[in-house]
């Protein structure tokens, strides 16, 4: 099915349930899945839905990551290159190079190795909760507290410079903040990364900044961009994860009892979790490298396409009932961590910390509970990376 | 079955490692995929081909 580009419809983004894909991205996965979709800027591209065709699209070579050739679906700036570092928007040979450089430092046994000093970095987090008492917002007490020291364990930020690091991050991430506070934070970030990639150089040490720094074909620049890199693809997510899967939890009341009752059922939970809320909502996105024929549509070189992993994780054909959130199904093979060369490089160290964020969380307090009714939890509606801006607890 | 993996194509997801880690290892290193048995027990069969179907580069190959 095409239409003429004028008459492209941009991206569904509208929810009627804040957990659901909004009716209209399902709609299109129904009666369109691979169908036109309208940029700001006035260009047509291509939305695909299903979970088949967003899967080999994504291990298919001829959707490109190259960041000069991605428009946004909802701004209509002129895409600009990639800067050295930021291998997520490049294409094979420089993304395999740059990629290989982290590969054996995110490896599944390095990350559940991890295991102890992320439980710790939990406990942490729990005991100053209790101490201060209910109600908590879980949002900085948990979520963005546990992730970003995890980030700085995984960077190798020194201990007196973790509370600044941390504020920055907070900064950057936050939505609601003026642009230029933003990129204030920005600034202050990537200057303190690069100064710690130059005092690495002199002196190296056992994490990722420590082991890139020394290396001889990269730049300053590039490790402290990676180090950027891994900090915005790695924060946002994981915190939106820990903070919405609690929300999910606390209003799926019969997904909380199994899991209580099983706490083995823990990783299957992370795993459907991860599937039912896509944090990532509106990507992956790519643009065609080439003309070339796919899923019997024709594709004209340049054309940016969204691969709506929201949709594909809750397309029937593959997850009966998808709608459900069922622990018991496991949700393995979702495509949240995206699919193809450029998966998430963090995705075991994502489960390492959902795994016990979760279970630590819920070890703690036995009667947590949602200090507000559900439907006053303010949800990140207009942000990149779905969540919930705040979320009050009790216990 | 047998078991191909191709180096190559392998991108170090850790996938394979998760689904059957009996049968899958990572080169602490490199981060890519080591075979850990070329022919494992029957019982691994199912984790086997899902850690093939799971491979976001699809770097196994399995065959009877």
């Amino acid at each position: 099915m095409t239409e003429a580009p004028t008459a492209a419809p941009p991206l569904p983004t509208a929810r009627e349930c804040p957990l659901d894909p909004p009716a209209a991205l399902l709609e299109r996965q129904r009666s369109c899945p691979v169908g036109r979709l309208g940029f700001p800027d006035g260009a047509a591209g291509w939305l695909i839905t299903g979970y088949d065709n967003v899967r080999a699209a994504l291990a298919d070579p001829r959707f490109s990551s190259r960041k000069e050739l991605l428009r946004s679906p909802f701004s209509p700036h002129e895409p600009t290159a990639a800067e050295p570092g930021f291998f997520i928007y490049t294409d094979p040979p420089e993304h395999t190079a740059q990629r290989h450089l982290l590969t054996g430092q995110f490896t599944l046994r390095r990350m559940v190795s991890w295991t102890e000093r992320i439980e710790r970095i939990a406990a942490d987090c729990l005991d100053a909760m209790e101490a201060a008492g209910p109600p908590a917002d879980l949002v900085p007490s948990y979520a963005m507290a546990l992730t970003s020291q995890v980030i700085c364990e995984l960077l190798g930020v020194p201990h007196e410079d973790r509370a600044d690091f941390q504020r920055d991050s907070a900064v950057i991430l936050d939505t609601g903040v003026p642009l230029e506070q933003a990129m204030a934070a920005v600034g202050s970030m990537q200057r303190y990364l690069r100064d710690l990639v130059e005092a690495r150089r002199r002196e190296p040490s056992d994490d990722i900044i420590g082991g890139l720094a020394g290396h001889p074909e990269l730049t300053v620049e590039q490790v402290a961009n990676i180090g950027f890199l891994l900090l915005s693809a790695g924060l946002d997510t994981t915190s939106n994860m820990i903070s919405l899967g609690t929300y999910a939890l606390l209003t799926h009341p019969e997904q909380l009892d199994a899991l209580r009752a099983d706490p083995a059922l823990i990783d299957a939970a992370v795993e459907e979790l991860t599937r039912y809320l896509t944090v990532n909502h509106y990507g992956p996105i790519r643009a065609a490298a080439e003309d070339f024929e796919f899923a019997g549509v024709g594709l004209k070189q340049g054309e940016t396409v969204v691969l709506s992993a929201f949709a594909a994780n809750r397309d029937p054909a593959r997850y009966p009932e998808p709608d459900r959130l069922d622990f018991a199904r496991g949700g393995r093979g979702h495509l949240s961590f995206g699919h193809g060369i450029h998966q998430c490089i963090g995705q075991q160290l994502a489960r390492v910390e959902m795994r016990i964020g979760f279970s630590a969380l819920l070890g703690r307090f036995p009667g947590l509970r949602l200090a507000v009714p559900p439907g006053q939890v303010p949800m990140r509606d207009k942000s990149l990376i779905y969540g919930v801006h705040s979320l009050p607890v009790a216990w | 079955m047998r078991i191909a993996i191709d180096r190559g194509k392998c991108c170090g997801s850790g996938m394979c490692v998760l689904t059957a880690p009996e049968v899958f290892d990572q080169d602490e290193q490199d981060g890519l995929v080591v075979l850990r048995a070329t022919r494992p027990p029957d019982d691994r069969d199912e984790a086997v081909r899902e850690a093939a179907a799971l491979c976001p580069a699809g770097a196994i190959e399995v065959s009877d």
